[in-house]
């Protein structure tokens, strides 16, 4: 079953145009990375999923309606809108507290194992905690929700390298199995890159790629070209071409590896050199502007 | 931490495709209401420490209860009533007051603070609806905030006579019958009751539901958009047709109208029980017409919680 399936769905504030025509199918058991710049409509398609926002278009979450049905979806679906989202107020314990009493899916034996790990006493306030801390109990209380769906919207915002490196590695090993999705954003791309199973792209509220990690590898080539060999790669149509130290580099989109390989260095482009390739390549092209 | 992982309790696949029962609403009720305490500790810290310094000033002031007892039996029962039975008037007065500005001061930060401070996208990410949300937000300053304050107001009124029982009794004087009867408080606490749950919930619901109403709409400032645009009604119908209906009707809100006045003119020289009218103060339609007010912002604060996030 789709986990998520939108159609054309589309959303407006005022005369701001956020999403404009999005296609999305994501199956359950992927991870999918919506990658944009900033006011591309990631958060804006996330809040739409989330049901928090109105939409036009079609747009099923689980087989519901997130708008309609946002009361039903919550129990199935879990989400961190944001890194600083936990009142301040609360105590640990309190937070553990009120989930346990309203989530149905809620396991506190498994948040309070998260937090064990931690140095977070259960009688501290969350505005005594550090960012860190506080980014660690809410994954805690996210992690032990049983949900069919997680969304993170910049999850590891404004954390240093190590928390981010936990962060990952307790979503992959300690939540993640194939019957759960998550949907994540994030500005630190290369992070995400052996994370995710899924990739899209999000300009000016329209998708510029999706695929899978598989599809990257043979599809995209980057190749740092001979001297020689640039008109012949030129000729080939790359998407994309920057200068480096005087030398030209190329992105092709689905041309073979053995041919690229022989205009020069060839290898797997990374997410975010095939983002600044996509995106800027989008923004050039007029039919890709999206107001 | 991954190197860990085996130890914890996996999560089961198998509870997965299976609908996760809802959990019953009173349940959600509860939580909510809990939370709110939980936030707003002043609901109960209030009260407590205005009637914990009542009973500061009162044990001062408790030796007068020695020359009260000399004067009293030179007045007739009225003015017993009234010289005994004043600090407890006093006392109730004062806790009410409290807590009618805690409830002010709560409905209006309620559905506003969450959003000032982002939390609303927590809030939102637990499976409580906005209908449970506000009612629980309505059901602290309308039910929560009435029965604690009339539980504290009880508790202090008996510390009081109790305080000034064991000073007669330390002094030598062994009846106190003229105290206990005249103080009255017994026969009082029904009609204390009735009138925390009825004037100060009931009656008032409209002012705390506009109040909630408010503050989930509000951009910035909501206890000015609370204040500003009936002020402003008052004072163009004051220019326009010299009257002023408007303010009398708000006015009335805030003292219980005319059932509250009837309960609180009849003070102590009347019978408790006297006063005590519930029949009338249920068929009066302005209760009711208060309580569809009530309902009606209530129900577009709902509305309009559904569309609001941060700030």
């Amino acid at each position: 079953m789709a986990c998520i399936e939108a159609h054309g769905l589309r959303k407006q504030f005022g005369t701001t145009v956020a999403l404009d025509g999005i296609e999305l199918h994501v199956e359950e058991g992927r991870i999918l990375g919506l990658i944009g710049p900033n006011g591309a409509g990631k958060t804006t398609a996330l809040n739409a999923i989330l049901g928090l926002v109105p939409y036009q278009g079609e747009l099923r979450v689980l087989g519901r309606d997130p708008w309609t049905q946002r009361d039903e979806l919550m129990r199935d679906v879990s989400f961190i809108a944001d890194v600083a989202v936990l009142p301040r107020w609360i105590k640990v314990w309190q937070a553990l507290d009120y989930v346990a009493g309203v989530h149905p899916r809620f396991n506190r034996a498994k948040a309070e194992g998260f937090l064990a790990r931690t140095n977070i006493g259960y009688a501290r306030k969350v505005r005594d905690l550090s960012k860190g801390m506080v980014a660690q109990l809410h994954l805690a209380l996210v992690m032990a929700i049983d949900a069919r769906l997680l969304v993170l919207d910049e999850p590891t915002l404004g954390l240093d390298i190590l928390y981010r490196k936990q962060f990952y590695d307790s979503l992959l090993n300690d939540y993640f199995d194939q019957s759960r999705t998550i949907l994540m954003t994030t500005h630190q791309v290369e992070e995400i890159q052996h994370v995710i199973t899924d990739l899209m792209f999000i300009d000016r509220g329209r998708v510029a790629l999706n695929c899978n990690m598989e599809e990257i590898e043979f599809r995209f080539t980057e190749v740092m070209v001979h001297p020689g060999k640039v008109d012949a790669a030129r000729a080939l149509k790359p998407i994309d071409e920057r200068q480096v130290l005087g030398r030209s580099i190329v992105m092709f989109d689905g041309v073979d590896r053995q041919q690229a390989a022989a205009l020069g260095e060839a290898r797997s482009p990374g997410i975010s050199e095939l983002f600044v390739a996509v995106i800027t390549n989008q923004g050039r092209r007029p039919q890709g502007v999206a107001r | 931490m991954s190197s860990q992982s085996n130890v914890m309790p996996g999560s089961s696949p198998s509870s997965q495709g299976v609908a996760a029962a809802a959990i019953p609403a009173a349940r959600l009720m509860y939580w909510s209401v809990r939370r709110e305490l939980w936030e707003n500790r002043a609901i109960y810290v209030a009260p407590v420490a205005v009637a914990c310094v009542f009973l500061l000033g009162f044990s001062i002031s408790i030796l007068h209860v020695l020359v009260e007892m000399h004067a009293a039996p030179w007045l007739d029962v009225m003015q017993q009533r009234e010289l005994f039975g004043q600090p407890y008037e006093f006392a109730e007065d004062l806790i009410m007051g409290t807590a009618l500005l805690v409830g002010l001061f709560y409905s209006a930060d309620a559905l506003y603070g969450e959003r000032r401070d982002r939390s609303i996208l927590f809030w939102k990410s637990a499976p409580v609806s906005d209908l449970i949300t506000v009612l629980s937000k309505a059901a602290i300053p309308i039910v929560v905030l009435p029965a604690l304050t009339f539980a504290i107001t009880v508790l202090t009124q008996w510390m009081m006579l109790m305080m000034s029982s064991a000073v007669l009794l330390g002094s030598g004087h062994h009846n106190l019958a003229i105290l206990w009867s005249r103080v009255g408080i017994f026969h009082r606490w029904p009609m204390l009751l009735f009138h925390f749950l009825c004037i100060h919930g009931l009656w008032q619901s409209p002012i705390y539901a506009w109040l909630l109403l408010v503050s989930v709409w509000a951009r910035r400032a909501p206890i000015l958009w609370a204040v500003l645009p009936p002020l402003t009604i008052g004072i163009v119908e004051k220019v326009a047709f010299n009257t002023t209906y408007f303010g009398s009707l708000i006015g009335d809100r805030f003292t219980g109208g005319s059932e509250g006045v009837a309960i609180m003119e009849g003070g102590r020289a009347m019978d408790p029980m006297m006063m005590f009218a519930p029949l009338r103060f249920f068929i009066n339609p302005g209760l009711w017409i208060g309580l569809a007010v009530t309902a009606a912002f209530l129900t577009a604060a709902i509305r309009l919680r559904r569309y609001r996030g941060p700030i």
